[in-house]
């Protein structure tokens, strides 16, 4: 079976900055794929040029078999987008901007109409069919863009930081919602800087940062390969000068942020131990997860 | 050919129809208080146009002065609240759309308001018993034909535009001279000659001969030369257009 997105030594280029920097992956038919980063690392580029969108300066794209750009709006017939930033038509109720989206899928007027109730059951807005945009929560809009994209019954869905801006309890919701949709077999890529929500959601993830992809895999082989299983995060007073003269020599690798030391060991317990009789730190012991991985790949500084 | 920009036609009609009854008043009001206030008003005191009362020559004018408002209208503010506040034409291309179907759609859609503008005057004119007959009619195609004019040379503006600021400069540099150097509200003879000659090239003077023509009898010069520089305006300026959306949208 070939593969639903093939990408290969994508370049692009905005004025003189490169933004994406010849990288390359695929995404097979099933899977849910991630493109983690931080800001400014490409990930929304790379996911406008899979849809052609912008043009890429280099490389070659197959979305559905299809050549991206040049067949790309014959390609997105088979692909959903959910973007970044709601673009939801104000001008439309909850239940004609479904209704208009299925019109420029050259649906007719009753197959339009077929296909709007189970969507906005499935998006939780069956009260709200007749609501105007506006009034609708940031959750209700994810929802119904997320349902809008799925009015063609799409192979392959692309989310560009599906929950950026939810709270926790729609950030749930979203998430169950994508988990059915990788159960009905749709392929998945999303974007997120949220390592829970990859961790949760994607069987396959890449790391991109400064427009290259720096790691690639699924999050347990990552989490497992990249990174020591223990995390211990102290904080207090004079934690710098207690991490270099106590720390230091009990763990495999030591990272200062303000006034917390990030401790990453095989095991905890020497370092507990000698936390012990100090006073004036905690200390939190936890498993590491992929954002240890992230941040041990990205660094610690600020992106804007 | 595809009729995909259809379905952007389908969009805009669909959301005028929620706003039709405040929008078909504006349409029949506003040239209903120009034709009363200044036809009948300052036609007291000019008398008659090239031998008829002022108001006649006014409301041949009228037919194409609020053709082009109202194209003007849709496609500058309407289509750029779209395109940059709405990000309605950026949602679009996420569907199987191109930025070519989206502005050939806008640009249809600005031409038929336009003309449905154009038609509530024609309807104004035979209430007032200044337009006869089945022949006035004639002028519909052509104040169409006005609407693609102005609206793709509109569409140039709203797709280079930052924000809205930028329509001023049209206004003051483009679309007011020409609305004074068009023989709308009165005629080019008095003007100087030097400046006569800049009608030649004015879309809005030649849509104001050819309505004239149509609805009053009136000499038309050259109506195949004025049929084709309206219809080069509008083509080129929906070319040029469709050229800086794409730069625009597909970065």
């Amino acid at each position: 079976m070939s593969s639903m997105l093939s990408v290969d030594t994508l370049t692009k280029r905005y004025d003189d900055r490169i933004v994406v920097d010849g990288i390359s992956f695929t995404v097979e038919p099933g899977e849910c794929f991630g493109i983690l980063g931080p800001n400014g690392a490409g990930k929304t580029t790379t996911l406008r040029c899979c849809l052609g969108l912008s043009v890429p300066d280099g490389g070659h794209i197959t979305l559905c078999g299809l050549d991206v750009p040049g067949q790309a709006r014959t390609a997105r017939y088979r692909a959903g987008v959910v973007p970044q930033f709601d673009n939801l038509d104000p001008d439309f109720t909850v239940e004609e901007n479904l209704l208009m989206w299925a019109r420029y899928f050259e649906f007719s007027k009753a197959e339009a109409r077929a296909r709007v109730p189970r969507l906005l059951e499935m998006a939780g807005l069956q009260d709200r069919s007749k609501a105007k945009i506006e009034t609708l929560s940031g959750g209700m809009k994810r929802r119904l863009t997320i349902a809008r994209a799925l009015i063609n019954d799409p192979d392959v869905l692309f989310l560009d930081e599906p929950t950026t801006g939810l709270d926790p309890q729609a950030r749930h919701l979203v998430w169950d919602g994508l988990k059915r949709l990788t159960k009905d077999g749709k392929t998945l890529v999303l974007t997120t800087h949220f390592m829970d929500e990859a961790e949760r959601l994607c069987d396959r993830l890449c790391i991109m940062d400064a427009g290259k992809i720096i790691v690639e895999g699924s999050p347990r082989v990552l989490i497992d390969t990249l990174i020591e299983p223990v995390v211990v995060e102290v904080y207090g007073e004079d934690i710098a000068g207690w991490a270099e003269t106590t720390a230091r020599p009990l763990v495999d690798r030591l990272e200062m942020t303000g006034e917390t030391a990030f401790c990453y060991a095989q095991s905890a317990e020497p370092l507990l131990a000698s936390i012990g009789y100090q006073t004036g730190l905690r200390a939190m012991r936890r498993a590491a997860n992929l954002e240890d991985v992230f941040i041990k790949l990205t660094g610690r500084d600020i992106r804007d | 050919m595809n009729f995909r920009f259809l379905h952007i036609v389908e969009r805009n009609f669909l959301v005028w129809r929620k706003l039709m009854i405040p929008s078909l008043t504006t349409n029949l009001a506003d040239p209903l208080f120009y034709l009363v206030g200044f036809g009948f008003g300052i036609g007291s005191l000019v008398g008659t146009v090239n031998g008829r009362p002022y108001v006649e020559f006014l409301a041949g004018g009228m037919l194409c002065y609020s053709t082009l408002n109202s194209a003007t209208a849709e496609a500058l503010y309407s289509a750029f609240s779209r395109l940059k506040m709405q990000r309605t034409w950026e949602g679009i291309l996420h569907a199987p759309m191109t930025v070519a179907d989206i502005v050939l759609g806008e640009w249809l859609w600005a031409a038929i308001k336009a003309v449905l503008s154009g038609s509530a005057i024609l309807l104004i004119m035979y209430a007032f018993n200044i337009a006869h007959g089945f022949r006035p009619l004639a002028v519909l195609p052509v104040l169409f034909l006005l609407g693609l004019c102005v609206a793709g040379l509109a569409l140039v503006m709203t797709t280079i535009a930052k924000g809205f600021d930028f329509f001023a400069y049209y206004f003051t540099l483009v679309l007011t001279p020409m609305s004074f150097l068009s023989g709308v509200f009165f005629p080019l003879q008095s003007l100087p000659l030097s400046v006569q000659k800049i009608a030649l090239v004015l879309p809005l003077a030649h849509a104001a001969q050819l309505s004239r023509g149509l609805v009053f009898g009136d000499d038309m010069p050259h109506p195949g030369w004025s049929l084709l520089l309206l219809a080069v305006y509008g083509i080129v300026g929906v070319v040029v257009s469709i050229r800086i959306a794409t730069q625009r949208l597909h970065r």
